[in-house]
């Protein structure tokens, strides 16, 4: 829990909807400064949609997304690109640019941030030691292994310390062990930048590993948010029909 | 009744283009100015397709001389085919045989590399990185083709000149001196600007068509397959149409 509960992320009210499937339904949200939050949820419940609405890469059809208390609806084009330097988003798959080395796709926003070409040699390498990629400098992204991307992901994300780190999926499809890996690098990033986490997933052993609070998406909406112990034992079946794993339940009506 | 849906998707993606045409526009002034994304894409568009357009406006050349001897030596009128070959050329084939070879080339390539940078989520991580990425990928790939595009059809314009030559003096036999004097005695430099212009134009289409299928590409590989196919189809068809009504305005 953090010292001060003030709000970092608030989703007030968030609908959206893609042709006729609604998505977020009136969803309200809050994530608390230095928190360390994961979203749980099925697949194709909508958990991207949400963490790209807190980015500001999607935009409600109604209802209003604040970042320290500025609605992100309010900010113009050029504007929303400045306010983007304080978020870093890792993607699901990486979404590393393949035509560029390791070290550019890392030194990316600091270049674009007019670092001096010494500043951006230091904090790429002190971004690729912090995710354990020491020496992968000059790879191409086709040359790593799906963990080792992610990484780079990661490291690319946090080059201009962020306030707010967003994770998508960031363990999908990866074996058990590098899933570790990369949960304790979650805790440890969040931890060295003292930032705020979002973190969405799937998968619960990830969740009550980094989470600080855990949420749960369901139908467009979140039915459950409460620290790991908590939400363990909340009652509301569909949150025990998400932890157990069960086939049948209210999840899958 | 097939017609108003023709009809609908027409308008829609004429709606398309422009809108992408402003994004560009809008985005081209602002700093920070990447020269070298610039003349990275014009080296892709311009000396990559180098071999392509020397082939084709090389063979219609040739062609053209082959068709015009017979039919002009009927009227014993075979002095003419120099002007004639010359001409069509510059005013006609170079520019939109050329440019629909680059259609092909380069709009189907911008469609595909556009289109899965969207699937793989590269142009969201832009976004996320502060880039605009209309502004980052977009605006070097426009210019890049509006640019390059005259150059490769001026280079065009004089191997199909040469093709005729060839083919006139080598197998039919004609004068080479008369024939080059009747190659360029008809032919004025609005000829060849408005040639040029024209394969700017062309440029612009193909481009921004092609980014623009590529950018809203959607639905994993099979939609970089679509949205490299429409990009060509689309673009071909819209130069073959603005060919039409440029030449009206033009001439």
């Amino acid at each position: 829990m953090p010292a001060s509960s003030t709000t970092k992320i608030r989703l007030d009210q968030v609908s959206k909807a893609f042709g006729d499937k609604q998505v977020l339904d009136r969803l309200d949200f809050e994530v608390y400064t230095g928190d360390s939050v994961v979203v749980l949820g099925g697949s194709g419940t909508g958990k991207s949609v949400l963490l790209k609405h807190m980015i500001g890469l999607l935009r409600p059809d109604s209802g209003r997304v604040l970042v320290d208390g500025t609605d992100l609806a309010t900010l113009d084009e050029r504007s929303i690109t400045g306010f983007r330097r304080r978020f870093g988003m890792a993607f699901q798959e990486g979404a590393l640019f393949d035509s560029m080395t390791v070290f550019d796709n890392v030194a990316f926003a600091l270049r674009r941030a007019k670092r001096s070409p010494r500043e951006v040699a230091e904090r790429v390498a002190a971004c690729l030691e912090m995710v354990h990629l020491e020496g992968a400098e000059r790879k191409m992204p086709a040359e790593l292994s799906g963990g080792m991307r992610r990484r780079v992901g990661f490291a690319r994300a946090i080059a201009l310390e962020p306030e707010i780190l967003l994770f998508d999926e960031p363990t999908t499809g990866l074996d058990p062990v590098i899933k570790a890996v990369i949960d304790e690098l979650i805790l440890e990033l969040q931890d060295r930048l003292r930032s705020t986490a979002v973190t969405i997933t799937h998968d619960l052993g990830s969740a009550f590993r980094i989470a600080d609070r855990i949420a749960l998406l369901f139908r467009g909406r979140i039915v459950a948010y409460a620290p790991p112990e908590e939400f363990r034992q909340l009652e509301d079946a569909r949150v025990q029909q998400f932890i157990r794993g069960l086939a049948s339940g209210p999840l899958t009506e | 009744m097939k017609l108003p849906g023709l009809a609908e998707t027409f308008l829609t993606e004429v709606g398309r283009f422009f809108q992408m045409l402003w994004r560009v526009l809008l985005w081209t002034p602002r700093p920070p100015y990447d020269l070298r994304e610039l003349t990275r894409q014009m080296v892709r568009v311009g000396v990559d397709s180098l071999p392509v357009v020397l082939l084709t406006t090389l063979f219609t050349g040739m062609v053209m001389a082959l068709q015009t001897f017979s039919t002009l030596k009927r009227f014993n009128a075979e002095a003419y085919v120099g002007s004639l070959v010359a001409l069509s050329m510059v005013r006609e084939l170079s520019p939109v045989i050329a440019s629909l070879l680059i259609a092909g080339r380069c709009g189907s390539a911008m469609g595909a590399e556009l289109g899965t940078m969207r699937v793989t989520e590269q142009i969201d991580a832009l976004e996320v990185l502060a880039t605009d990425p209309i502004h980052y990928l977009v605006v070097p790939r426009v210019w890049a083709t509006v640019l390059t595009l005259p150059l490769l059809i001026v280079i065009g314009d004089a191997v199909g000149i040469a093709g005729g030559y060839l083919v006139s003096v080598v197998y039919f036999g004609a004068n080479p001196v008369t024939y080059m004097a009747n190659t360029f005695q008809f032919m004025d430099l609005d000829d060849v600007t408005s040639g040029l212009i024209k394969a700017a134009v062309f440029g612009l289409i193909i481009s921004v068509v092609g980014c623009q299928k590529g950018y809203f590409t959607r639905g994993g590989a099979e939609g970089v397959g679509r949205a490299t196919t429409r990009a060509v189809v689309l673009a071909s068809i819209a130069i073959l149409i603005a060919d039409f009504f440029l030449t009206k305005i033009l001439f």
